[in-house]
């Protein structure tokens, strides 16, 4: 399939007058990874809104004590809902999704390995999504009012047994999540065929572009980390449902077995959501800085190495669980193993922009944001891998403030400057850089408001998952900041919903490579044809559109 | 060795030449048997860490037998699945549809087995899912692996029923040996599951 030259004047198809109808058919029915990713990214974002609605909830509940605006079992379903919205609906999709968009034309392929499958993975996910809210509805049985889910997003067993978790909101939830799972294994596998298979002419594993190897990683993460939470979700459903005994102590059962084979997932998982984030500095940061990346090959092995150490660490989410010291010191030295592949990625960042010629457009702003938070993240991490320090503070704010710097100040930090990045790729339209530039003001400075006291309040030991607090502990100022900054960082989401709308209706035309930039992606047209590419492109070295901009002084005389 | 030469790049037809690739079919079945691995893993693990938690019997010793007929038919039906694939080579259809038409026999004797054995703990030995730990993790990895045989052999029958009405199956040699691979993995684990299930949790 190298090289099939297809007709110049091929018709377009988003050139055609579609009626409504015919619109909405061809989104449903499509394959085609372009739009399928956009499918994905969309609805992350949708599903992202709704659990911001409940942190907003959540903050305002707590900004002062003894509140009463939510109810405590309310408060207990807006978390796990947030939580869970969070990781599996706003988290997952995006890295199907922007594997999805990017992946197939930054190796130059004309689609995924299994564009039918992508489809299935994406439905499958999606109504999984919905399964998850039904619970709102239907969670206590078709008589009862309805309730969702209570039981946190790690949903520890035996609460969720039928004897402590009554109705079927906890069924929701597992099914849910492990029918959405099964969505994420099919894009995943995608993603590795793809890699693989579907490679352009001279496009060498090494000569994929870092966006590509760690959404290749990523996959494999995936398919491996997966499994797992299938296997115990499906363990909860025998108990709850035909009476086995896996998570039932009355019965012979432990209390401690859903936390290993839950966190055997969940801590890989952390690494499947940071590695898009990751992905999108590494192509973002070389461009605005006008620079190769600094140590492509260490990049590449640092990823592999995450990959393959994130499966070693779980247990250090346990250390509260009362394992043996020989448990706790494995898992403590392996969790500052991992900083040491991530400290290799950080260094590696900051060395491509040391003597650059900086750019500081929207993507890159947000990536300069994410490298100060993510450090931040990346330190408290270390902090809590040591087994005594994390007895003081698990289960407090601090544990709050760590992994919301992982997963905002990391995560969707870098996740938006990339949205900034491949927009006008993906729609043919800059945002607009004054309203994206106030976003990322308003919402660094929401970000750190909401966020930073909450280390001191986990100091402080304030509990997480309370419903509220009483006065007089010292705690009252730093929860109304941060409160604060979450109305700052509700903003500032206004106003990127603001600038996409805008710009999707009114934005300059970006034409095919408004950055400068030097992957395949900024070859083809924007939109991109159904087709991507006229021609199979054939590369020489990792930045082809280097090369073709400067063929005086190409990257493969040193590659 | 830095003569003008090196620093020319190939000719783009040369690259597009002898650019080859895996078949991403074979990519995405071995990352099918993968992730399978990875959660027969999980559930194999559960079962090694409750043997021997039992409160209450029936206990493994007591009750299990070792399946011996059933296991020698389902590690001979991957030798006889290589022996269909190939006749099939050879385009050798009455060889091929007879050794196809053996694994499948091969399997479902497997899987008779397997229901014969639980018909049997379940009505004379009172074993349930909902007995002990035993029961719970028993009827788990053992069904799994048995569901596993079970989607495995509606695909051989699939084949051979296509073989049957004439179906030209040698179009899809590729799909058949993705099968068989499959078919060598439910195997595979059927080593490991017998050897926790019957050796070491007897």
């Amino acid at each position: 399939m190298a090289s099939i030259d297809y007709p110049l004047n091929h018709p377009v198809a988003h050139e055609k007058e579609f009626s409504f109808s015919e619109w909405l058919f061809s989104w449903i029915t499509t394959v085609d990874h372009k739009r399928l990713g956009i499918l994905y990214i969309g609805s992350a974002l949708a599903f992202f809104l709704i659990a911001g609605v409940m942190a907003a909830a959540m903050r305002l509940q707590l900004a002062v004590p003894d509140s009463h605006l939510i109810a405590p079992d309310t408060f207990n379903r807006l978390f796990t809902m947030h939580g869970t919205t969070m990781v599996f609906f706003f988290g997952m999709p995006i890295v199907a999704g922007m594997s999805n968009f990017l992946v197939p034309i930054m190796v130059g392929a004309r689609d995924m390995a299994f564009p039918r499958l992508n489809a299935f993975g994406f439905w499958i996910f999606l109504f999984g999504g919905i399964l998850l809210y039904s619970s709102y509805v239907i969670g206590d049985g078709l008589s009862g009012a309805g309730s969702a889910p209570d039981v946190g997003w790690f949903a520890y067993a035996p609460l969720t047994e039928r004897a402590f978790s009554r109705g079927a909101s906890t069924d929701f939830w597992t099914l849910g999540i492990l029918v959405a799972g099964l969505g994420s294994l099919a894009s995943a596998v995608n993603v590795i065929a793809t890699c693989i298979s579907l490679r352009c002419p001279g496009m060498t594993l090494i000569r994929m572009p870092l966006f590509v190897w760690l959404m290749f990683v990523d996959a494999f993460i995936i398919i491996m980390a997966i499994p797992p939470l299938t296997a115990c979700q499906a363990m909860l459903l025998m108990d709850r449902y035909l009476g086995s005994h896996f998570f039932d102590t009355q019965a012979g059962g432990s209390a401690i077995l859903w936390q290993h084979f839950f966190w055997i997932f969940g801590h890989p998982e952390v690494y499947i959501l940071v590695f898009p984030a990751f992905a999108t500095v590494s192509e973002i940061i070389p461009v605005f800085s006008r620079k190769p990346i600094f140590g492509r090959a260490a990049m590449v092995g640092a990823t592999i190495g995450i990959g393959f150490i994130s499966f070693g660490v779980w247990a250090h989410h346990m250390f509260s669980a009362g394992m043996t010291s020989v448990s706790n010191t494995f898992f403590a030295a392996s969790s500052m193993i991992i900083a040491v592949p991530t400290g290799v990625k950080i260094f590696n960042w900051t060395a491509t922009m040391y003597g650059g010629r900086l750019r500081l457009a929207t993507p890159m702003l947000f990536c300069l944001a994410f490298l100060f938070q993510f450090l931040i993240a990346g330190l408290t991490g270390v902090m809590l891998a040591m087994t005594p320090y994390d007895w003081q503070v698990t289960d407090t704010y601090f544990v709050v403030a760590h992994f919301h710097f992982v997963l905002v100040g990391g995560i969707a930090f870098a996740v938006m400057g990339g949205i900034y990045y491949w927009f006008p790729k993906v729609f043919g339209k800059m945002l607009s850089e004054k309203l994206g530039k106030l976003h990322f003001w308003l919402f660094v400075v929401g970000f750190n408001l909401t966020f930073v006291p909450m280390h001191w309040l986990g100091f402080w030991g304030m509990p997480r998952r309370t419903y509220t607090y009483a006065p007089g502990r010292g705690w009252e100022g730093l929860n109304m900041m941060a409160t604060i900054g979450a109305g700052i960082q509700a903003l500032s989401v206004l106003v990127f919903v603001w600038n996409i709308v805008h710009s999707l209706r009114s934005g300059a035309e970006a034409g095919d490579d408004p950055w400068d930039a030097w992957t395949l992606e900024w070859t083809t047209s924007s939109p991109p044809p159904e087709y991507n590419f006229e021609k199979i492109p054939v590369v020489r070295s990792s930045r082809p559109l280097w090369d073709l901009k400067h063929p005086q002084d190409p990257d493969w005389k040193y590659e | 060795m830095a003569s003008i030469t090196t620093h020319l790049p190939t000719s783009a037809d040369k690259i597009q030449r002898e650019w080859k690739l895996p078949d991403k079919g074979t990519v995405g079945i071995l990352s099918l048997i993968a992730t399978e691995s990875a959660l027969f893993t999980i559930v194999v693990v559960a079962y090694i860490y409750y043997i021997g938690k039992n409160l209450n019997g029936p206990y493994p010793k007591d009750v299990l037998e070792y399946p011996i007929l059933a296991s020698i038919c389902l590690f001979s039906s991957s030798g006889t699945i290589i022996m269909a694939e190939r006749a099939l080579h050879k385009l050798e259809m009455g060889r091929f549809k007879l050794w196809w038409g053996i694994t499948i026999l091969l399997g479902l004797e497997f899987i008779g087995a397997t229901a014969k054995e639980w018909y049997d703990l379940i009505t004379k030995d009172h074993l349930t899912v909902a007995t002990n730990m035993f029961g719970t993790t028993f009827y788990t990895l053992v069904g799994l692996h048995a569901s596993h045989v079970i989607f495995g052999l509606f695909f051989l029958i699939l084949v051979f029923l296509l073989t049957l009405k004439g179906f030209p199956i040698h179009t899809q040699m590729r799909r058949v040996l993705f099968l068989s691979w499959y078919w060598h993995f439910v195997d595979a684990v059927w080593v490991v599951v017998f050897t926790v299930v019957y050796i070491i949790g007897k």
